[in-house]
């Protein structure tokens, strides 16, 4: 088994098929997008393949050391940087075909019209951090 | 028997699902029963274990399994059952411990399945402690365990398998690294010996010495940092030479039976490796024979990678160079073993480029961090901008 992290982007280097920003969707279909999300979580429990799901704040900060027994050094928030990652969904499957044929389901979820938003996905994954009895 | 002895106690667990299932209960509700007998065990034992561990767990998981297939309606009758079951017989206990090995390890399951079911039915595990070795939430790896569980429903009992699928599921148990409170390797040593004296395979053996050989090796395997110690800069006064003898004397037995295989030709390999008082000392001619053998064995890229790492000791850096040159560069490692290769040959610009690419492409942080080191090590040879 091999564990992906599938990263949703906000805005991203690459453009959903289908391009509405979230605050233009109706209501209706806001509850879709979540509702088909929720879904997909529970059946990859089912499946067993489920490792973590979470959503993040867009609102974030940078920070940085400033040396010894100096305070960080805050920048932001910035509104409009380039890269907003939304959340990510972390599964743990047999093979790489299945965890493209995973990622492929969740950026299908559903947008503006109840059409899949097609967006881009970020697939990477883990690095094992067992140690391990072969070598 | 004195305090509870967790490992003695799951010994038994596929004993005990032979028992119910022999009774007619289905594998998919035996094994529940029995997890739940465990954990009664682990709770009610504490400093006095009764008599008949065994037949204790039997008693309790057949109640608990009726207790789940009975409705409250029909509980009297199951009582009048429960007085005139005759005791177990220890007869059938090692086939069906045979057959539960064929069945966790059933070709319809995935690898994944099959090594979770192997551990819960005859590991003896709880789904938590597979769960935290394997780095997912519990209710995942239930999920897990119960589709694999409905997955083999329907193979009908005793009936003989594939001791090879049996074997792939044990190596890939010992192979896959552990985290939480249960160490897989050990686990599937434990596994292997129980097989081992159910089945005189010479494979069996094979893969019981191979696995010993690699564990006597362990404590050498990382130093004080937890960073990994390659093969020829292990200090070989940390491997436990007692395993690794147990392990020799396995592989000579198997190998008598003359019927080769993989797993003896592999440990056949680590043997040559532990006999080695020091690493100059490695018959390295006689490692590429044995992967020679292998290669005929299983036509496997991975072992004809190791078998370029062997020539390069054995030949040299440029012949080991020329075996690697055979293969496909998108192996797994190749780059690993090609930058090694290619510092043993004198050639530190190329083994600099090919570190830095294979640290990029390791799968594990302890092999990134390894060959990040090489590649620093190695930068200021560097050629390439």
């Amino acid at each position: 088994m091999a564990k992906y992290l599938m990263l949703k982007h906000y805005r991203g280097p690459k453009t959903a098929v289908h391009d509405v920003p979230m605050d233009r969707w109706t209501p209706e279909e806001v509850d879709a997008h979540v509702r088909f999300m929720d879904d997909l979580a529970d059946e990859l429990r089912e499946s067993g393949e489920f490792v973590d799901a979470q959503a993040l704040s867009p609102g974030g900060t940078w920070v940085r050391f400033d040396g010894e027994g100096r305070p960080p050094v805050v920048d932001g928030p910035f509104a409009e940087t380039k890269d907003l990652i939304a959340g990510w969904m972390v599964i743990d499957v047999e093979s790489e075909e299945r965890a493209l044929e995973v990622a492929s389901v969740l950026s299908s979820a559903p947008g503006a019209g109840g059409v899949p938003i097609g967006e881009w996905l970020e697939l990477r994954p883990f690095l094992d951090d067992r140690p391990n009895a072969v070598e | 028997m004195s305090a509870l002895d967790p490992t003695l106690v799951r010994e038994l667990a596929p004993q005990v699902i032979g028992v119910l299932v022999r009774r007619g209960a289905d594998f998919a509700s035996a094994e529940d029963a029995v997890q739940e007998a465990l954990l009664a065990a682990h709770e009610q034992w504490g400093e006095q274990p009764p008599r008949d561990p065994r037949a204790w767990l039997v008693t309790v998981a057949w109640r608990r399994h009726v207790d789940l297939v009975r409705s409250d309606a029909a509980r009297r009758a199951r009582e009048e059952r429960l007085h005139h079951k005759p005791p177990p017989g220890r007869a059938a206990a090692s086939d069906d411990t045979l057959w539960l090995y064929f069945l966790c390890a059933h070709p319809s399951l995935s690898p994944s399945a099959a090594t979770a079911l192997t551990l819960r039915a005859l590991g003896g595990l709880t789904t938590r402690q597979i769960a935290e070795a394997h780095l997912v939430p519990e209710a995942t790896m239930a999920q897990r365990i119960s589709r694999a569980k409905r997955t083999v429903a329907d193979v009908p009992l005793g009936v003989p398998g594939d001791l090879a699928t049996v074997l792939r599921v044990l190596y890939l148990v010992f192979s896959e690294g552990y985290a939480g409170e249960v160490d897989l390797a050990a686990e599937a040593i434990r596994l292997v010996r129980r097989l081992a004296a159910l089945t005189d395979e010479p494979e069996v053996r094979g893969l019981l010495a191979l696995f010993l050989l690699h564990h006597s090796r362990r404590a050498a395997r990382r130093d004080a940092e937890g960073r990994l110690v390659p093969l020829p800069e292990q200090d070989r006064s940390r491997w436990d030479r007692r395993l690794a003898a147990e392990g020799i004397d396995l592989l000579q037995d198997a190998l008598a039976r003359d019927r080769l295989g993989e797993y003896q030709a592999q440990a056949a390999v680590a043997a040559l490796h532990a006999d080695a008082l020091r690493a100059e000392e490695t018959d390295w001619a006689q490692v590429v024979e044995w992967y020679d053998e292998l290669v005929a064995l299983t036509g496997s890229p991975v072992h004809r990678l190791n078998r370029a790492v062997a020539v390069g000791e054995a030949d040299g850096g440029a012949a080991g160079l020329r075996a690697l040159r055979e293969l496909d560069p998108s192996l797994p490692r190749y780059a690993a073993v090609a930058a090694h290769l290619h510092e043993r040959a004198g050639d530190l610009a190329d083994a600099a480029r090919l570190s830095a690419e294979a640290a990029a492409a390791a799968t594990r942080t302890d092999e990134r961090d390894h060959l990040t080191r090489q590649a620093a090590r190695l930068a200021p040879h560097r050629r390439d901008p």
